[in-house]
């Protein structure tokens, strides 16, 4: 039968042929189903953004979701950012879009970068990567794995300050420390504040430093051979651009006769939306034609390796070298408790299927 | 003080370039300027001081001026104490002084390499103060004229940077962080009356006020391009050329005429009079060479232990002065 499908296939190759015709089988529509049931159950999608205070993170995320995540803000003052530690801020939105559904968490990290000793400002950030990743591997391993929440983070956009001379010491420490737990979008930030040149030179720079020091960015996949030729070419010229630099804003403004989002000094107008002033529209495409991709990474990648880790260490969770006794006994008496809980569960499960499927006798193990 | 009649004698400890001729006094360095660039290499903390001197001059008036840089500053995880070697310096040349002044023979004119003036960039977040930021200005502005500017200020619209002068005009006040004008220098009616013009931030030739100005938001360049037939120095970019010397643009025209134009003179002034007295004194309290009496000043010592809060300071003016002032 495989032969008459080759066959079949090679005489109409792309388009949908009439069902009534003989040997077609029908699972070319699976796509359309697939699609039809993402549509329906929607997306989720859990971005990080770190950078530090002040480097305009949020009216990025807010310019590139058109929605204000963050309406009841308040910028804490000098005095606050002394006495500060990194914060984790999830915020969760549902945007829907010709009838598709995205549920997009937006994790936040304010704080970082901002005291004078950064040494432990990203501790934070990792255990919170980790926790993600470990409530999913609880869920997988669970009995009832219908409703498991993704909260795993799928991209982090790393902020880069336009101001240096290209990544300091703590950028390079941070990325190191998470480039296997998640995918990295480095983007540099307030990108009107260079001129053209400037903006090469740093890209460059910063390439070579990501290239010097190992760390492991997202590489957007190229594109595969039979797609179009302006498919291809788009992903070219975004693989062309990393990292992105970016200017962020949802005001309006009178440019050129119409009204455009962008920001307005006295010399002139920066328009968000033009790609020769800045690639905020790059940054969105990528996000938007990758997300898919961005997800099954840290699936298929970061995910697996965590987990691999994990079972590894034989479900011990080991935060230093030094592991306490103690430790190692509750952590085994809280798993013990657990399994039991399952056991209890399960046998709560099959008394109820026997007594949902033998009407007549109530009791368990009883046969008339 | 008076540039034309230094007479020369570079620091026996300061590592001289090849460039520089030994001994000559500045009348024979010539029309054209000279530029030497030291390095010297701070104590450890991951940063270099970046030492330029160069000699200007401008009808007749002859000017050697002194840059040192600091890059990589603030740069580090760990910047804990990374205004130490910065304090370290400052006082060096404090102490390179008052070792020539306490000699018995001592030149006529004192080879003066003392900071006056230190330009602090704080970086265009458009929030507040970092903790960094005020840290080591509470540190520097007891020892050194310090004048903050809000850096790249290219990246902020107007009213940007207003809410983030007004924030960072507060913050400074908060934690009595007296920035250059000092307030409390105002030594006489018209001094207070000019100062306040300068914190109250007006174009200074226009009069009247120059208030609150202060830190002011500055953009630097230097590019020429042509602007409406004019050559300007400016940025330029796909939206527009940010003109530096445009005060519709930046206040760069502002902190040009405050260090140049009008208060080169008075920077000179209070460090010498005031910071470096004030060093002069706690130094010679701590050698036991002053009894302790109503002039004595309880200065915290400036490179080692942080003071713990900032308190008020009395002055007390050049020696022969018959009167003790208290600000």
């Amino acid at each position: 039968i495989d032969e008459t499908l080759l066959k079949m296939s090679k005489q109409q190759p792309t388009q949908f042929i009439n069902p009534e015709t003989p040997g077609y089988v029908g699972f070319a529509n699976l796509p359309n189903q697939v699609h039809r049931k993402s549509v329906k159950k929607g997306f989720e999608f859990t971005l990080m953004v770190v950078g530090e205070s002040g480097l305009g993170k949020s009216t990025l995320i807010n310019s590139l979701f058109l929605t204000d995540l963050y309406p009841e803000r308040i910028i804490p003052g000098a005095a606050e950012k002394i006495e500060r530690t990194v914060q984790i801020e999830a915020s969760t939105v549902e945007i829907e879009e010709r009838g598709v559904k995205l549920r997009l968490t937006v994790v936040d990290t304010p704080g970082y970068g901002d005291a004078i000793n950064c040494r432990d400002c990203f501790k934070t950030i990792i255990s919170y990567i980790d926790e993600q990743f470990e409530r999913y591997l609880h869920d997988e391993s669970g009995l009832n794995r219908r409703h498991i929440i993704d909260n795993r983070v799928h991209c982090c956009f790393y902020f880069i300050s336009p101001f240096g001379h290209g990544l300091k010491p703590l950028d390079v420490a941070f990325m190191k420390a998470i480039h296997n737990k998640v995918n990295i979008v480095p983007v540099i930030a307030k990108a009107d504040t260079l001129t053209l040149k400037e903006r090469e030179r740093l890209k460059k720079r910063i390439l070579d430093e990501i290239e010097e020091h190992n760390i492991k960015i997202y590489h957007l996949p190229d594109a595969e051979s039979d797609e179009d030729e302006d498919f291809k070419e788009q992903t070219r010229l975004l693989k062309a651009s990393i990292p992105f630099s970016v200017v962020g804003s949802n005001q309006l403004i009178e440019a050129k006769g119409k009204k455009v989002r962008g920001r307005l000094y006295p010399w002139g107008v920066v328009e968000v939306e033009n790609p020769e002033h800045n690639d905020f529209l790059k940054l969105r495409t990528m996000l938007i034609t990758h997300m898919q991709d961005l997800q099954e990474v840290t699936q298929d990648l970061h995910y697996e390796n965590f987990r691999s880790e994990r079972l590894k260490r034989g479900g011990r969770k080991v935060e230093n070298e030094d592991v306490n006794k103690d430790q190692i006994l509750l952590e085994k008496e809280a798993e013990l408790r657990r399994m039991q809980e399952m056991i209890a569960r399960m046998q709560a499960q099959m008394q109820m299927q026997m007594q949902g499927g033998d009407g007549d006798s109530g009791v368990h193990g009883h046969h008339v | 003080m008076d540039p034309l009649r230094q007479s020369p004698s570079p620091c026996s400890s300061r590592p001289s370039s090849p460039r520089t001729p030994p001994c000559e006094t500045l009348g024979y360095v010539g029309i054209e300027a000279v530029l030497d660039q030291l390095k010297i290499k701070a104590m450890k903390m991951g940063f270099e001081f970046n030492i330029m001197v160069v000699v200007i001059e401008e009808k007749g008036v002859k000017l050697k001026l002194t840059v040192t840089d600091t890059p990589g500053f603030g740069d580090q995880i760990n910047n804990d104490k990374c205004w130490d070697p910065i304090l370290g310096y400052i006082n060096e040349q404090y102490e390179r002084y008052l070792q020539e002044e306490i000699l018995i023979t001592r030149q006529r004119h004192i080879p003066d390499t003392r900071m006056h003036c230190c330009v602090y960039f704080v970086p265009p977040t458009g929030h507040c103060l970092r903790p960094l930021d005020i840290e080591f200005l509470q540190r520097l502005c007891r020892v050194v004229n310090v004048v903050p500017v809000i850096a790249r200020a290219d990246s902020l619209t107007l009213e940007e940077r207003e809410a983030f002068r007004s924030r960072i005009q507060h913050n400074l006040r908060t934690h009595c962080i007296d920035v250059y004008p000092q307030k409390c220098f105002d030594e006489d009616i018209n001094d207070r009356i000019l100062n306040s013009k300068i914190r109250r931030g007006q174009p200074f030739h226009l009069i009247p006020c120059l208030q609150d100005r202060i830190p002011f938001a500055v953009v630097g360049a230097d590019q020429e391009h042509l602007v409406n037939g004019r050559c300007v120095l400016g940025r330029k970019t796909k939206w527009g050329i940010v003109e530096v010397e445009n005060m519709a643009h930046c206040e760069f025209p502002l902190l040009r005429d405050l260090l140049i134009r009008s208060h080169l003179q008075d920077l000179k002034d209070i460090t010498h009079n005031v910071h470096y007295e004030n060093y002069r004194v706690y130094r010679l309290n701590e050698s036991h060479v002053l009894p302790r009496g109503p002039g004595w000043v309880n200065l915290a010592p400036a490179p080692t232990d942080p003071p713990a809060t900032p308190g008020p300071w009395k002055v007390r003016r050049r020696a022969h002065d018959s009167s003790d002032e208290e600000c």
